[in-house]
């Protein structure tokens, strides 16, 4: 299993320790070791249900580990209590799976929300910031609609553009291209590897999409059973000689999942 | 599994499963109190510490969508419930010729115990069924994950307007509803069984005073909590899906109820011995 040494000089921005998570009796992550390097995108790649979402949600600590440890620039967060917890969320940008749009509030207010928290903006600021996010996911003009009268692939579009408003240091996205048409998703990678080189942004990608995965990805980690059983550059994924590797980033179903169909 | 069943059955011999069935409910019941009482210590700290603009501003919308929306269905509530009690009251106080009385029992019923009762009842209903279900809806759809991430703090942002708003407004519409439940005994006896204004209103005032008014104030006040923390709390720790936020619904309402007449025995008793201290000399009006 290769291992690229090519970390930063001032070491991971993120850190997973031996990191286990258990919901009941369902084991989620189990053993967990994961360096996230600084200004550079990182995919994970993983079957549906092997807690990537969880893996996200960890590190800003809506979910906390049953042991082990998570690091953010060397301090340790895993256990920090809630109200200290707030100041390190704010560097981050989190894009949720389902968007999480607040339903209450018009397009144009769920990108304001983080700035008006956050206190000290003009108007003429955040009504500026507002159009320019949208414009760059694509959606200008669409700031009084609400979001339940939004399509998926639009809603999620706006969760990008909310998730951006404060320009974090840290993106974290869940799945940013399900749902778009080809070229929006080829537009939302674009976007991603323009705000790692641009801005220097570190990002986290969660996705099942590998054309955008091997796109935007400087680094693939493989995420199974709890543990991250891969890790490479985009061409030394491509190159993996293991099969279970290589069946997913080729979409193949095995045998005994195709067995299971024959029974039909 | 035979086997296993077998093995099942030995341990559970009826005296240690009825025990246990009963420590597992005590377990239970007390980690909940506990979580509840965390969640309310947050609710106050947050009421204290944590008014900003942006909740002024939620507060006032709240205010509006709770309390005065709500004034119709509390006052149609009142006035029925005000003129049900004359039409029963009234024969049973002329049969002993006292008709010319009924307005004190109306007014004092009304005031300290049936309006501000019916209105908590009405509002857990109305408002807290509403949101149980908006809170459990944000939480399911993880909006309030969402505020997390925003370094935004969900009991401040969303509970701490909805509970205040829930304790001003449930004393104002039992104002309303206790008006109207007045006014529906009013009409009954002086309308339509031919009592006088003059006798009616005088013993009506008769049976007045501060302390009964303050009396079903206070338990209204109460009750806006019971309420609005009960539904919030049931909110925020609902279960996944539809399913789990219509039973938390559910649950919030059959716990709201059985808190509000509970604190209103409580609250009934308590404030009746103040009275008694307070007055000594004057006869109970529990
Ligand atoms: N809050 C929770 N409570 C209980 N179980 C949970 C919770 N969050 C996640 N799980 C479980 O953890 C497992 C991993 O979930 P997760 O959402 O991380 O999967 P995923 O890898 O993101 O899948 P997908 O690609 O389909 O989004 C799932 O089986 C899920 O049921
Ligand atoms: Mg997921």
């Amino acid at each position: 299993m290769p291992i690229t040494s090519e970390n930063s000089p001032d070491g991971p921005v993120i850190r997973f320790e031996n990191v286990h998570k258990r919901f009941g009796s369902l084991v989620v992550l189990n053993g967990l070791d994961l360096d996230v390097p600084a200004d550079r995108t990182t995919v994970v790649i993983g079957p549906s249900g092997t807690g990537k979402s969880v893996l996200l949600k960890h590190i800003v600590g809506l979910l906390r580990p049953d042991s082990g440890k998570v690091y953010f620039h060397g301090q340790r967060i895993d256990n920090l209590p809630e109200k200290e917890f707030e100041p390190i969320r704010k560097r981050f940008g989190f894009l949720f799976q389902q968007s999480a749009l607040f339903d209450s509030m018009d397009v144009g207010e769920n990108i304001a929300f983080p700035l008006r928290q956050e206190g000290g903006f003009t108007e003429l600021q955040i009504t500026e910031t507002i159009h320019e996010k949208l414009s760059i996911v694509g959606l200008a003009g669409s700031e009084r609609k609400m979001p339940g009268d939004l399509s998926g692939g639009q809603r999620k579009r706006v969760a990008l553009a909310r998730a951006m408003s404060m320009n974090p240091e840290v993106l974290l996205y869940d799945e940013p291209t399900t749902g778009l048409d080809p070229i929006r998703s080829d537009v939302i990678n674009e976007l991603i590897l323009k705000l790692q080189k641009q801005f220097k942004v570190t990002g986290i990608v969660v996705t099942h999409d590998m054309a955008s995965a091997f796109k935007v990805a400087d680094h693939i980690v493989m995420l199974l059973h709890g543990k991250i059983v891969y890790r490479g550059t985009a061409d030394e994924i491509r190159n993996c000689p293991d099969p279970e590797v290589q069946r997913f980033i080729q979409g193949r179903a095995s045998v005994a999942e195709l067995d299971a169909l024959d029974r039909l | 599994m035979e086997q296993n069943q077998t093995s099942r059955r030995r341990v559970t011999n009826p005296i240690t499963g009825f025990l246990a069935v009963i420590g597992g409910w005590t377990v239970n019941a007390v980690q909940i109190m506990g979580d509840f009482g965390c969640f309310l210590f947050s609710i106050i700290y947050g009421i204290f510490t944590g008014l900003n603009r942006r909740t002024i501003r939620e507060l006032f919308i709240q205010m509006y969508e709770m309390g005065t929306l709500s004034i119709p269905v509390v006052m149609l509530g009142g006035g029925f419930i005000g003129a049900v009690l004359a039409v029963e009251a009234y024969p049973q106080f002329k049969a002993i010729g006292a008709g010319n009385r009924v307005g004190s029992v109306i007014v004092i019923s009304v005031v300290k115990q049936i309006g501000p009762v019916l209105t908590a009842v009405m509002l857990a209903g109305r408002l807290g069924g509403s949101m149980t279900a908006e809170l459990g809806t944000m939480r399911v759809t993880e909006q309030i994950d969402a505020l997390r991430v925003m370094a935004a703090d969900p009991v401040r942002t969303l509970v701490v307007p909805r509970v205040l708003a829930c304790i001003i407004m449930t004393p104002v519409l039992t104002v309303f509803s206790d008006s109207i439940g007045i006014l529906g005994g009013w009409l009954i006896c002086v309308g339509v069984e031919g009592v006088r204004n003059y006798p009616f209103w005088h013993y009506a005032q008769t049976g007045m005073d501060m302390f009964t008014v303050l009396v079903g104030l206070i338990k209204a006040f109460f009750f806006g909590l019971v309420i609005s923390t009960i539904a919030c709390y049931k909110g925020f720790r609902c279960g996944n899906g539809a399913r789990g936020v219509g039973r938390a619904c559910t649950e919030g309402f059959v716990a709201g109820f059985c808190v509000i007449l509970l604190a209103n025995f409580i609250l009934a008793v308590m404030l009746n011995n103040i009275y008694i201290m307070l007055w000594p000399n004057q006869p109970s009006i529990l």
